[in-house]
């Protein structure tokens, strides 16, 4: 609930380009959809369609799960201090992140959530698991199904950057895509 | 794993009895495990706090490890009565000054009265039949009257780490028994810690594991408890200190384990995390029966409690922002915890059945809340750009602040008679443990080796 009310809070901030978000129905009746409610059903993202390609097989089908981690297809979400609402960038991340999961519909990931070294270990704890969770409900919200998605805090156990900088703190506010399993 | 649990069960054992000592002699100690006369107290004759001298301890043989206990016994009795404050130690350069008698009958009282002590610790160390014989009596310098007399006997294997068990049972006895005071001398720490190096898998290459440790209070036979390839972090010792809790990665999503210290009986998961469950920051009530902790599984991170073996859950918070790191109040009938429902982190405190919510701080961001026994509530609050460890006192409402701004302090953990706390510091570098006087005096470091958090003081 609280996560709806959040994106809502975005879409109404800042005017944008076309943002992968559920806006209709894919043809269910849902004629009166108005402001205000619970997303509505999730409709999936345009995809572009891929020209086949019969000769090279696609490396992402076949290479080893570390491999594809350490080179990874999927783009964090950053975060600002103390926050867990997904910004302009953070979305095109998400629906640059949902294209990938339509592609690949066998693959399940973990959502990591992590926090900069600025608050409390024990707080953090609870902020990765929001960060991660308001991820995982954008995901969801663009169709790609909940039990593909899994979530974890690190809280500041793991930064990505352990500076002490504001340069190193931006990074270490995000949520992090890793591939699980397919 | 650890040789606590057969120490204790050693220790167990011993006979503890009082020791009829009159004018330095020593008559046929009564089968008693209680004090016949806890009339004689030290006193300083200027009202002052008393002044102990705590010499080594006289080894009754010339085995090595005889030799090396009377020394380390009377070391760690000094510094156990040194912690409390309930005594002006005579210092230790002093100490020496006064000649060692070889037997108990041989003390010289009039030197004692010389150096300023109103009391002073006669030791004995001996190797008997069975094992080890440590006899400790606390005599009047005046007249050299009994005030506390003990007699313990342990395994050869309780002087492995120079028998600092019988300082501290002794220590935790005069504070008893002459301060009415309740002694923390045997007391734990838990912690974790990435000390041993392990490394485990991660996305991005692999990433340090922490493991669950123990220490003595006073930093003394640090001890690994958890070997796990993951991270095992906030760990809670229950009341009876023979069972521990902790948050643990090693099922791949965060749960409450439950582990026994006594014996090797497997480890359980009290939460069952998945996918969409994640479980942290347990929390033992008073009395051991139940276990507070943070749990996101009806999507959004709350307070949870249930019974030790994961049966009797109950949901204590609701609410869309954050609330964790629960701590039960000495009553157990209500809690503190981190929410930041008004905006910012800061700590409530709230009826176990949810009823009753009360803001406590209203600062820049706080967190981990510790009740102690003393109705005070500890927490983290945000300064400069680090933390400092700040009490609040319940009836006062008056908070005061305990560490001074050197590095960043965080997770504070009561001792369990209220009077030190255990917190995190970087003040040297890495994250390390430390313990300080609720008076901000008296910094002591624990750990040194690696990067230790999240510590958690026995009861």
């Amino acid at each position: 609930m609280l996560i709806a009310v959040s994106l809502g809070s975005v879409a109404c901030g800042k005017p944008k380009p076309p943002v992968a978000r559920p806006t209709t129905s894919t043809g269910s009746a849902n004629p009166g959809a108005s402001s205000g409610a619970v997303p509505s059903p999730p409709e999936p993202v345009p995809e572009p369609v891929v020209p086949p390609e019969p000769k090279i097989e696609d490396p992402l089908k076949v290479a080893d799960i570390d491999k594809i981690n350490q080179n990874s297809p999927f783009q964090p979400v950053f975060f600002a201090l103390d926050s867990i609402e997904i910004d302009a960038a953070g979305q095109q991340a998400l629906n640059s992140n949902a294209s990938i999961l339509k592609k690949y519909q066998d693959w399940v990931i973990t959502i990591e959530g992590h926090a900069d070294e600025r608050g409390t270990a024990e707080y953090n704890l609870a902020l990765g698991t929001r960060r991660a969770a308001a991820a995982r409900d954008y995901l969801v919200a663009l169709g790609i199904p909940g039990d593909r998605l899994r979530t974890v805090s690190y809280g500041k156990e793991f930064p990505f950057d352990p500076s002490h900088s504001e340069s190193a703190w931006s990074k270490n506010r995000r949520a992090h895509f890793v591939l699980t399993s397919r | 794993m650890t040789h606590t649990p057969l120490f204790i069960g050693t220790f167990a054992t011993a006979t503890t009895m009082l020791l009829a000592v009159a004018a330095g002699q020593q008559s046929q100690p009564p089968q008693t495990q209680e004090p016949t006369s806890v009339a004689t107290k030290i006193t300083s004759d200027v009202g002052a706090v008393p002044k102990l001298a705590v010499p080594e301890f006289i080894p009754l043989g010339k085995e090595p490890e005889v030799v090396s206990a009377a020394k380390a016994i009377g070391d760690v009795l000094w510094d156990d009565f040194d912690f409390e404050k309930e005594f002006y130690m005579i210092p230790r350069d002093i100490l020496r000054t006064v000649p060692r008698p070889t037997t108990v009958e041989q003390i010289p009282l009039d030197q004692w009265k010389n150096v300023g002590a109103d009391g002073v610790v006669i030791g004995t160390v001996a190797k008997g039949p069975d094992g080890i014989v440590v006899e400790v009596r606390l005599l009047k310098v005046t007249d050299g009257t009994l005030a506390v007399g003990k007699k313990y006997t342990g395994s050869l294997r309780s002087i492995a780490d120079g028998g600092r068990v019988y300082a501290h049972s002794f220590a935790d006895e005069v504070h008893k028994t002459q301060r009415n005071l309740r002694g923390v001398a045997l007391t734990k720490l838990a912690f974790s810690s990435d000390r041993d190096g392990g490394r485990m898998k991660g996305p991005l290459g692999e990433r340090d594991i922490s493991n669950i440790y123990q220490a003595d209070y006073d930093g003394a036979n640090q001890t690994r408890l958890t070997v796990t390839r993951s991270l095992d972090l906030a760990p809670a010792l229950a009341p009876d200190r023979g069972v521990i809790a902790y948050t643990s990665y090693r099922s791949g999503f965060p749960d409450i384990i439950v582990q026994s210290l006594r014996d090797s009986r497997a480890p359980i998961s009290l939460t069952k995390g998945s996918g969409d469950n994640q479980n942290y920051l347990p929390a033992w009530s008073p009395d051991g029966t139940k276990i507070a902790y943070m749990s996101n599984r009806d999507g959004n991170p709350e307070i949870y409690i249930s019974n030790p073996d994961g049966s009797g859950v109950r949901r204590v918070t609701n609410h869309p922002a954050i609330d964790a790191t629960p701590t039960f109040s000495p009553t157990g009938t209500q809690l503190a915890f981190t929410s930041d429902r008004g905006g910012s982190p800061q700590v409530y405190i709230v009826n176990i059945d949810g009823t009753g919510l009360v803001k406590v701080t209203n600062e820049t961001h706080c967190d981990r809340a510790t009740w102690g026994p003393l109705n005070e509530i500890a927490y983290a609050s945000r300064s400069g750009g680090g933390f400092d460890i700040k009490v609040y006192e319940i009836a006062t409402r008056e908070v005061r602040t305990i560490t001074d701004g050197t590095g960043s302090n965080e997770s504070p953990a009561f001792a369990p008679n209220g009077r030190h706390l255990a917190f995190v510091s970087d003040r040297t570098g890495k994250q390390q443990i430390y313990t300080i006087a609720r008076d901000g005096r008296s910094l002591k470091q624990i750990t040194k080796t690696g990067i230790n958090k999240y510590p958690n003081w026995s009861q």
